[in-house]
């Protein structure tokens, strides 16, 4: 029965298919409201399942002369990362006092699935394009990382010292969010904009750059490979805001956790529609000097817990 | 299942501009096409940039010696099913550049076009009219 219960919570409920579903819905309140910002009318509702679907039905190319297990092999990692990283913070968030040891570091290394599989995917497809975009990919990862782990640090300190998600959760509804204070501002701003790379949204769309190198790493994918590189970007820009709440801003076991939701997924939608892209240097450059100096004086200000 | 998927099929199309040289006339009513004002990402209709990603093809211009090994290319690198649609009157027949020694014939004689919009260049509305029409038969 436990083990039934445990399949049901990886492959359903909180794993990947209801986190999927969430997600391409999201995908579309990206799309409308871009669409409402260009003066435009925008797709229906259904547009991401009837694109996901279509994929479906697609023949699925592999490129000559490139490595075909780890062409495949790439859009699965990423999916069964985001999956797991789905069950642990529902579990942490609804059951904050569990015995389920969750921390920190694992998914620190959880949200590396995605990029690695897209590096592994795009240096693959034996493309120069796409060779292109794994390296700029990778160039990316390591720039927002390092402002995101300081940010996090600061986290921990605010905690108590405590790596475990759960007590990070009960930390807070015990003294109120993380997020009314001078430190907690400038990591929610940190985190925020390490999301907007993580999703690569514009700003930091650099890897995949449209007008440059068309798709970047996914531009010999097709098909149901392709589906799943796109639906475990949907899966990114569900529960990435999600961790962000959960770290932040109290934990979303309650109602009010889908306005803050919707509310953190338009302040993504408007950067990514107001901004131009950065190239690769300017990016690092911006994460490491500007927001990596700003995460610091966080965590110091967290050390003298402000 | 089946007919799910060619509900996706029919409500996502995805396009690829194939510009086999044209005089670049079309083009432009394409990219109008694509911009705000006209809008098909109503239909689910996004220009892409690679031809793995693409449902359908946009093929303009006469196609000649040079262009066709490119042309057939492009069009095996696309997974199937797509559909190719032939954009302006220089790709349904090449009217008035037939008796040219470099032309090697309209696209149909080299690869199934499924819609002719013609026209010098048509208009966005008339695009628009001739991909509903296609994609409603499908």
């Amino acid at each position: 029965m436990n083990i039934v219960r445990i399949i049901f919570s990886y492959i359903i409920f909180p794993g990947f298919v209801f986190t999927a579903v969430v997600g391409l819905f999201l995908t579309w309140i990206d799309r409308k409201v871009t669409a409402r910002i260009h003066w435009r009318v925008g797709p229906p509702w259904f547009q991401p399942y009837a694109d996901f679907l279509k994929l479906l039905l697609k023949e699925t190319m592999i490129p000559e002369g490139s490595s075909k297990t780890l062409f495949l092999l790439g859009p699965l990692l990423g999916l069964v990362g985001m999956s797991i990283f789905a069950v642990m913070l529902f579990n942490m968030n609804f059951n904050p006092s569990g015995s389920f040891v969750g921390d920190l570091i694992v998914i620190i290394y959880l949200l590396a699935l995605p990029p690695i599989g897209i590096i592994i995917g795009g240096s693959a497809s034996k493309n120069p394009l796409a060779s292109v975009g794994a390296s700029r990919e990778m160039t990316l990862y390591f720039a927002y990382e390092l402002p995101f782990l300081i940010a996090l640090t600061s986290i921990i300190l605010k905690a108590g010292g405590s790596i475990k998600f759960g007590e990070i959760i009960l930390a807070q509804q015990a003294e109120g969010p993380f997020l009314y204070s001078i430190s907690g501002v400038i990591a929610a701003v940190v985190i925020f904009l390490s999301i907007q790379a993580k999703l690569s949204f514009i700003p930091f769309d650099i890897p995949e750059a449209e007008q440059e190198i068309m798709a970047g790493p996914y531009i010999e994918y097709s098909g149901v490979a392709l589906a799943i590189y796109k639906m475990t970007r949907a899966m990114m820009l569900f529960l990435l805001p999600l961790f962000l709440i959960s770290v932040l801003w109290g934990g979303f076991a309650n109602w009010w956790a889908i306005l803050k939701l919707l509310l953190i997924i338009v302040l993504i939608i408007l950067v990514k529609n107001t901004n131009p892209r950065l190239r690769i240097d300017q990016a690092l450059k911006f994460f490491w000097v500007g927001i990596g100096t700003l995460s610091t004086i966080g965590l110091i200000l967290a050390f003298y817990g402000l | 299942m089946g007919n799910a998927k060619l509900w996706g099929l029919k409500k996502s199309p995805w396009v690829f501009h194939l510009a086999a040289a044209p005089c670049n006339n079309c083009d432009i009513e394409i990219l109008d096409l694509i911009a705000p004002r006209w809008d098909v990402e109503r239909f689910g209709i996004v220009l892409i940039g690679s031809p793995r990603h693409a449902d359908a093809l946009l093929v303009t211009g006469v196609i000649n010696r040079k262009t066709l090994p490119r042309v057939l290319r492009v069009y095996e690198q696309t997974p199937k099913p797509c559909l190719v649609i032939a954009i302006g009157a220089c790709a349904c027949s090449p009217n008035i550049f037939t008796p040219s020694y470099n032309v090697v014939g309209p696209y149909d004689k080299h690869m199934p076009v499924d819609v002719y919009i013609p026209g010098c260049p048509p208009k966005p509305e008339t695009m628009i009219m001739g991909i509903i029409k296609a994609l409603k038969r499908l």
